[in-house]
Parts: structure tokens; sequence; C-alpha cells
């Protein structure tokens, strides 16, 4: 084979791949969504928002990845910080840290529920304290807003490795020389953060953030293994959907949902983050 | 009165210096904690007996009964589910692989029209919520008869898992000379003699570390799995469909089962972790 078609013989395979798995199923999602018997329809649309759970699931998802997301930034640009400044055992330390990157969504909830049923660690520690005469039941339709912090902390405490992992390699990009002609200027370490780290980081943050925001919209596993269907959310309402009421149209029209607000936290994060050419590294 | 400024400063400097140092400690330890003792508590309801599980007040210490870890591998459909969860996670490995890898080699070593838009094709892959995909290929599948099968349910990982093996071995290939290879031309190797004995053992050690990558991405996977199979469930597919009629221990056996395969995994590519995430940022 001439070396001027080498290449192309080699990403022929993936291409076709993803062309047929992935390009064209996203078409098809659209057209499950709205189609019907005679062509073109809104009714799984119609269906799809008429039904209670819809606004609930929507604003849950959202305000779940509003408040997960900013707290694992802060967390994961800490932990990233205090890793480059350790001298010793730093390999172990970044070890622990990444652990939960490794975990399934459902082991976390799973992990999250050993403390949080009702004959779990933290009511036996509440009881052990004193505080509590007997177990309370935390993960129960009275206490929505305890699953929904249940499942804020089981994403926070899943989720932040990844988000450190991207900013540490990034952090690694950035030149030494900064920091030390920082230094001779008398800048404190957090001024040296504020306008060195964070402006030079900026590539990292925004893939790490679009990666997260993604993620966040995405949460399914976490929720059920906590609330069941207790704490509706789109992902969950999608799966119910397809699964439980063999509905597929409107499944697809809920996945439809999760892909536009997914393309327009994307757009949003490129643009508010966008890295002028010239100022890359 | 010069004296005590110089012996002054460097002091209040130092003593800055050790609350520094406590403070980086401190949080350190502190968030160890953090990631530690939730699967430290998981495995204490592993290793406890069912009664223990869902008892209360509980001690936190495990009792080292393996009556729970028992009842869930003799549960009907656990092991089946386990076995499947291997195959399809074995297949996702082989094809993001067998396929990623030839791309990887192509993007590093060749300058060529389009190279940019399959770069586009490969980076959108990010910007869409993938497990959706299951709802469009379960139809598809079901024409082609790959519905509930093993390798149906590999391809939607292969999409999860081909974007990290493209750039992965985009980034190891890129970090060997292209002069070796050029060397072993001119002492009359031929292309793929000079790939086979020259690059692939350099790369072998990455490439494994993706492909655990691989593995462990479908490994993990709950919601493509779950749409996907009904006779042929993996474990993430068989725990969350059985979680609100299952009992606590079984629950806590089978997270404890999804968890202890993935910690052995990230820790035997924990060197590659940095390399493969620093990579999917561009």
């Amino acid at each position: 084979m001439t070396p001027r078609f080498l290449p192309y013989a080699l990403l022929l395979p993936a291409t076709l791949f993803l062309l047929v798995f992935f390009l064209y199923p996203f078409v098809q999602i659209a057209v499950l969504a709205f189609s019907g018997p005679e062509g073109f329809t809104l009714q799984h649309v119609q269906t799809m928002t008429s039904h209670w759970k819809f606004g609930t699931a929507l604003t849950n998802t959202i305000v779940l990845a509003a408040i997960v997301v900013p707290i694992q930034l802060v967390m994961a640009l800490s932990m990233a910080s205090i890793v480059t400044k350790l001298k010793t055992g730093r390999s172990a330390i970044l070890y622990i840290f990444t652990i939960p990157l490794g975990l399934s969504d459902l082991a976390a909830g799973i992990i999250w529920l050993a403390i949080f049923e009702q004959s779990g660690f933290l009511n036996s520690v509440l009881y052990g304290l004193g505080i509590i005469e007997q177990p309370i039941l935390f993960l129960g339709y009275q206490n929505i807003w305890v699953i929904f912090l249940a499942v804020i902390l089981a994403e926070v405490w899943r989720a932040t490795a990844i988000v450190m992992v991207i900013l540490v390699s990034g952090m690694g990009l950035i030149p030494r020389e900064y920091y030390e002609a920082a230094e001779v200027f008398g800048a404190s370490p957090w001024k040296r953060f504020v306008k060195i780290t964070l402006p030079m980081l900026r590539p990292s943050l925004q893939s790490a953030l679009i990666l997260r925001t993604l993620a966040a919209f995405e949460v399914f596993a976490v929720v059920v293994a906590l609330g069941g269907t207790t704490l509706p959310v789109l992902m969950g309402e999608t799966f119910q959907w397809q699964f439980a009421l063999q509905d597929r149209n409107v499944a697809s029209a809920y996945a439809l949902v999760i892909l536009a607000i997914s393309i327009a936290s994307t757009l949003f994060f490129l643009r508010v983050l966008r890295v002028p050419k010239e100022a890359r590294i | 009165m010069t004296d005590a400024v110089i012996t002054d400063v460097p002091r209040s400097v130092s003593d800055a210096r050790a609350a520094g140092r406590f403070l980086l400690i401190a949080s350190t330890v502190l968030l160890c904690v953090w990631v530690l003792v939730p699967i430290y508590l998981l495995i204490v309801n592993t290793l406890s007996s069912p009664a223990e599980v869902t008892g209360f007040p509980k001690t936190g210490i495990p009792s080292f009964d393996f009556g729970s870890v028992q009842f869930f591998l003799s549960f009907a459909g656990v092991a089946r589910a386990l076995w499947n969860s291997v195959l399809v996670a074995v297949l996702t490995m082989v094809l993001s692989i067998g396929l990623g890898a030839p791309a990887g080699y192509a993007l590093s070593r060749f300058d060529f029209p389009g190279k940019e838009a399959f770069r586009l094709l490969v980076v959108m892959t990010r910007a869409f919520p993938l497990p959706l995909l299951a709802l469009p290929l379960a139809v598809m599948f079901i024409r082609v008869g790959l519905d509930d099968t093993a390798l149906g349910l590999a391809i939607v990982h292969t999409v999860l898992a081909i974007p990290f093996a493209v750039l992965i071995t985009f980034s190891l290939f890129s970090g060997i000379p292209i002069e070796l290879e050029e060397a072993a031309w001119t002492l009359g190797c031929n292309r793929w003699q000079a790939f086979r004995k020259v690059v692939l053992p350099l790369v072998l050690p990455g490439i494994a570390a993706s492909a655990v990558f691989a593995f462990t991405i479908s490994w993990n996977e709950v919601f493509a799995a779950a749409v996907m199979t009904i006779e042929n469930r993996t474990l993430t597919a068989f725990l969350i469909q059985s979680l609100n009629v299952s009992p606590l221990h079984l629950k806590f056996a089978g997270g404890a089962a999804l968890v202890i395969p993935a910690l052995i995994f990230i820790f035997a590519v924990r060197k590659y972790l940095f390399a493969m995430w620093g990579i999917a940022n561009r």
C-alpha cells in the first residue's frame, strides 16, 4: 500500500464505527422523538411535558448540577493545589484522591446508601452520640431534601477526582518561571493562585467544567440507589419510559431534552472560558 | 536593633511556614478520610452477616462473617451477571483498542487532509450524553439481531471508550521518535516489521493501560447496560433493576463486587492516569 493511503486505511475502521454507532444514532433519537404512525408528530413531546414528573425532573437535574459542579470545582482546585505542594508521599496521596474516579456511579450510590439508610452508619453515629433516640428514616418521601443532600454528597464524593486529575495535569503545564517571577515581586501565595494559576488553567478548567456538567446532567444510578423514583431526574425518567413503560418515543423525547441542555452548557463554557489562540501554552 | 530585625523576620516567616505546613497536612489527611471512609463502610457491611447489616446500631467494625457474600454469590442470576459483565468489558477492550490504536498511530505519524475532521469527530463524542445512544441502538440492534447480546452492549461501550483509546494511543506513539522507525527501515525492515519489532514493544505497557481503562469504563457503565440487556444482564444492570426488591445485604455485597475490581484496575494504571486525562484535555 502506498504511504498516501495508509493513514486513511488506518483511520477507516474507527471513522466508520463512529459514523454508524455515534452520529447516525443521534439522528435516530430525533427521528424517534418526532415520528408517529403518520409521519411527523409532536405527540410524544406533549406526552412528556404534560406528565407531572417532567417539570420536577428537569428542575431537579439542573439544580443538582448547579450545586454539585461548583462544589467540585472548588474542592478539585484545593486538592490539586495540595497535591502540587506536597513533597513526600505525593504519589500515594494522588492515588487515594483518584480512587473514586474508577468507581461506578451505582457503586457510589450504594456506598452512600450504607451511610444514609435507616439502620445505616449516620443513624448509628447520631444514636451513639445520644442525639437521637431511634433511627430516622432519612431516605423516605417525607424528606426529599435529605435524598437531595445524599445525592449531592455521593456525586461530590465520586466525581471530584476527575476534575482534580484534569486540573493537576493542567497545572503541570504552567511554566515555573511565572511563579518565580511573581515571588521575586513579592506576590503572596493567594495572589499567585489568582493571578497566575487560575488564568493559565483556563483550558483545563474549560474541559473539566464541560465534562463534569454533562455528566451531572446524566445523573442516574446514584439517584436510583439512594431514592428510587422518589426524586425524579431526567435520566431516571428516560429509563422509566424506556424500560418500565416501554415507550421509546417518549424516552427519546427525554433524551433530546438532556441533549439540548448538554449542548447549551457546552456552548456556554466554550464562550465564557474562551482561550484566545495566541494565549495558549 | 538591626540584630533584632534580622532574627525577627525569619522567625515570623518560619512560623507562617509551619502554620501553612500544618494546614496542608491537616487538609490532606481530612481529604483522604473523606475519600476512604465511605469505601471502608461498604466493606464493613459486606463482611458482616445479613443480620448485622440490617441490625442497629452498627459498630463500624467488620465481623468477617461471609454470610452476605455467600448469599450474594449464590443468588439467582448473580454468577451469570458477573460473567456477562466480564464478557462485555473484554469485548469493549478489544474493540476500542483494535479500532482506536490504528487511528492513534495515523494521527501521530502522518499529516494528511481530513486529519482535523477526524479529530473533531472524536472530540465531538465528548459533548454528547453518550449513554443515550442506547435508545436508538436498541431499535437498530433488534433489526440486525444484536439485541440483548454481549456484543451489542459492547458496541455501545466502545463508543464511550474509543475517544480515550484514540487520544491515549496518539500520545503514546507521539512519544516514540520517528527516527527509531526510520533507522529500522534503513536496516531493511519494511513498515510493518519496523512497527512490530521497534515501536510495539515500547508502547505495549501504555496500550495495556488504556485497555484496562476501557475495561473499567464498560465494567462501571449502568444506563446503557440496563436499557440494552434483559436476559443477558451485566452486574450493574442486574443491581439497578433489582434495587427496590433486593435486601440490603445483597445491595452492599453487589456494590463491593463492583468496587473491588475497579480499585485494582485503577491501581494498575495509576501511572498512566494523568497522561490519559492530561491529553483528554486538548
